[in-house]
């Protein structure tokens, strides 16, 4: 399992401007079961097609067995892939829809027929050769699609969220199966997917990705457990995110509590987020275990368990999972274990952009102009423009607003909202704020003048 | 009867008026004589002359020549128009349909024009020419439609299981545009059968089709024999067109 089959190296792609993949680096495993995984956009599903020989990278390279890939057209790749749409010959029967490969490699039919028929077995479709593709279910046709696929024994089998258009109850028959083909097969498997939950039953190593970065790459535990930041935290499962600081080494303060926790290394005093899983906060009648004090919000039955949202005596909420419920209304004694508080480096302390002094008092950035005091400035000077999460407005009415945006992304931190708003220069800018907004909304974006903070750098970018 | 089925009484009365009443009336003068008498004679009369038969077997094999033609030109016409990487801008879609907002009789006659000025012999040459720039069109656009319309996902996958860029063009993009084909066979085989105005013009009348000898017949006062010879063509377009329509079905079952 060490001998890498895939490595992709600096890969880049953009399309007409905008950039989908940025500096890529990835290898993979032989025989390994991969999956990218990452919300809609992400990036996952050209670098799959970039694989595939779909889409040519804009740089960078991606080997197979040590071979560049680049150039090579997708049918001289040893690779097959399985489509979302299943994209099967309706012109085909089932049998010549398998064949298709192999009849192109010239293999004698008597061999065709014995390939054919073992993985119509292996995809329990034996006895469907005769039908035409459109009298299958979905399902069905899902078999047949990754029958089409593995019948030509690929290096590597690349599935573009296979199982998207399956019903629940479907999709997770067709887990249990694929992971049992996978076993079976030996071959390597890279998988596409936005399920966090496909990913984690399926996978021997995830790929989390987002904005056309990879964001963290590991085991289903790992990556569950120890997420590197906030989004692979948040994306993954349920979890309570918030704001905390490192008060030494295994000592974390959050919601107003101090903790003790397993992470070193951050430094003393350093402003950190810390992520607990909803089911590792638990509930404690020993005053002597009892971290903090909340009151029980709500409390929802969830099938195996209940899920409650608590408020902390220090103001925060949090959401806590446990196999017992606790009548709302009531005060309970809470405690975290220190092996179950994720410690993660804070990725950004404030917005920071390169902006320019444009005349008295009026500064660029964001690609509009902003009234702030430029006194120790002169126009035209090039400056490091820095704006507090939580100083940035943000408006229904766009029309009062020095630049609009949309709200990209959204974290609930326990007693506010951190979100990503996509400026309409095409920047982020991250705000801090305790009014709800949706994925999606359109804003305006306005910031007080005493709220921009300036400072002078050279024509070459250095600080003076 | 339904309020709304009453909307329907103008386009019944239309449909009455200008398709079945003169429908009836080709029927009723096929088979009288001058004088009104029934007879069977204008149809007996097609069958034993052998020029009306040659006639109509040249009419035959010109639209089979010209569908033929228009296939070879206006498959890859429409491959390229609908291929976004070969043509990026509508305009090109526009440039072909363009020709059809210019009445088909005045591009024919100033086709006949440019051929005299160029001291090109009028001819069958000439004819296959001026019906292939008039029927093109309609051969381009249904199989452009099919194709714009096709998955890319299928010749992708065909790709993928190891099919170059012309195993999968006669694999898989072909047999699924065969219903864009069948349309387009149907829409410029039916109409050349019975045209006359492009022989006319583009032949001076040195080439006679069917739906010329119709014309003459009829100009010439010899409304039954024209009757006749219009009902006989009216059987055979209706035959072909309801082959064509259950081939199509045949094709497109195959192809959901």
């Amino acid at each position: 399992m060490t001998e890498h089959i895939i490595d992709i190296k600096h890969l880049s792609k953009s399309f007409s401007g905008k950039q989908v993949l940025s500096d890529i680096n990835l290898y993979i495993r032989r025989g390994e079961f991969v999956t990218l995984l990452g919300p809609s956009g992400c990036g996952k599903t050209t670098m799959l097609r970039m694989i595939a020989g779909f889409l040519n990278p804009d740089e960078g390279d991606i080997t197979l067995e040590g071979n560049s890939l680049i150039g090579v057209p997708p049918h001289e790749r040893p690779l097959n892939t399985v489509f979302q749409r299943y994209a099967l010959f309706p012109h085909l029967d089932v049998y010549d829809n398998i064949a298709f490969g192999l009849k192109l490699q010239k293999i004698p039919s008597e061999e065709i027929d014995k390939r054919v028929r073992k993985v119509l077995k292996l995809v329990s479709m034996s006895d469907y050769e005769d039908r035409d593709v459109d009298t299958l279910s979905g399902g069905q046709q899902q078999r047949i699609a990754i029958a089409r696929a593995i019948v030509n024994r690929p290096k590597v089998l690349l599935l573009d969220e296979p199982l998207a258009a399956l019903d629940l109850k479907m999709r997770k028959d067709m887990q249990i199966e694929l992971k049992e083909m996978h076993r079976q097969l030996g071959i390597t498997f890279i998988y596409v997917t936005h399920d966090q939950e496909e990913a984690l039953t399926l996978s021997d190593t995830i790929v989390v990705m987002n904005d056309g970065r990879i964001q963290q790459i590991g085991t289903p535990m790992d990556i569950y457990n120890e997420p590197v930041n906030a989004f692979v935290a948040d994306f993954i499962g349920e979890s309570n995110i918030l704001a905390g600081q490192m008060v030494r080494d295994r000592r974390v303060a959050f919601i107003q509590h101090e903790f003790d926790c397993v992470d070193e290394g951050f430094g003393e005093d350093v402003p950190v987020d810390v992520v607990v899983r909803p089911e590792d906060i638990y509930f404690t009648t020993d005053p002597a275990k009892c971290q903090f004090k909340a009151k029980v919000n709500s409390c929802t039955f969830k099938g195996v368990h209940y899920e409650m949202f608590v408020d902390t005596d220090t103001g925060y909420e949090l959401m806590i999972q446990d196999y017992d419920p606790y009548p709302v209304g009531s005060e309970v004694m809470l405690y975290i274990d220190p092996d179950d508080i994720q410690v993660m480096k804070k990725e950004r302390m404030a917005n920071v952009y390169e902006g320019e002094v444009t005349g008295e008092g009026k500064v660029e950035f964001l690609g509009t102009e902003f009234e702030c005091p430029t006194d120790g400035f002169s126009s035209g000077d090039k400056v490091r423009v820095t704006v507090r999460f939580e100083k940035v407005d943000l408006l229904d009415h766009v029309e009062e607003a020095a630049t609009t945006g949309h709200v990209e992304f959204i974290l609930y931190m326990g007693n506010h909202y951190h979100l990503t708003v996509r400026t309409k220069s095409g920047e982020k800018i991250w705000v801090d704020t305790n009014d709800v907004w949706d994925k999606n909304d359109y804003v305006g974006i306005n910031i007080l003048p005493e709220d921009i903070l300036l400072e002078k750098v050279e024509e070459d970018g250095q600080e003076v | 009867m339904g309020k709304r089925s009453s909307w329907a009484l103008p386009y019944a009365i239309f449909l009455i008026l200008f398709v079945a009443v003169p429908l009836l009336l080709v029927v009723l003068y096929s088979f009288q004589d001058a004088s009104g008498r029934f007879t069977f004679a204008n149809i007996t009369k097609f069958f034993t002359d052998k020029d009306a038969l040659s006639t109509f077997a040249l009419s035959i094999e010109v639209a089979i020549e010209n569908t033929a033609l228009c296939i070879l030109i206006g498959y890859p016409a429409a491959y390229i128009l609908a291929d976004k990487q070969l043509n990026r801008s509508a305009v090109t879609v526009v440039l072909f349909i363009l020709p059809m907002w210019v009445n088909a009789l005045m591009r024919t006659l100033a086709t006949a024009e440019l051929f005299t000025m160029a001291g090109i012999q009028l001819g069958k040459g000439t004819l296959l020419f001026g019906m292939c720039y008039d029927y093109l069109p309609f051969m381009i656009y249904p199989i452009y439609n099919t194709l714009a319309k096709m998955d890319r996902s299928y010749a992708e996958a065909a790709a993928d299981l190891g099919a170059g860029p012309f195993t999968v063009f006669r694999k898989v993009t072909l047999p699924l545009s065969m219903p864009g084909i069948a349309s387009g066979v149907l829409m410029v085989f039916m109409p050349t059968v019975s045209t006359f105005a492009i022989s006319e013009f583009l032949t001076n009348n040195k080439i006679k089709l069917f739906g010329t000898i119709i014309q003459e017949n009829i100009n010439n006062s010899m409304w039954n024999y024209g009757a006749a010879l219009s009902l006989i063509m009216l059987i055979i377009i209706g035959l072909t067109s309801f082959l064509g329509k259950k081939d199509e079905a045949g094709v497109q079952g195959g192809a959901v």
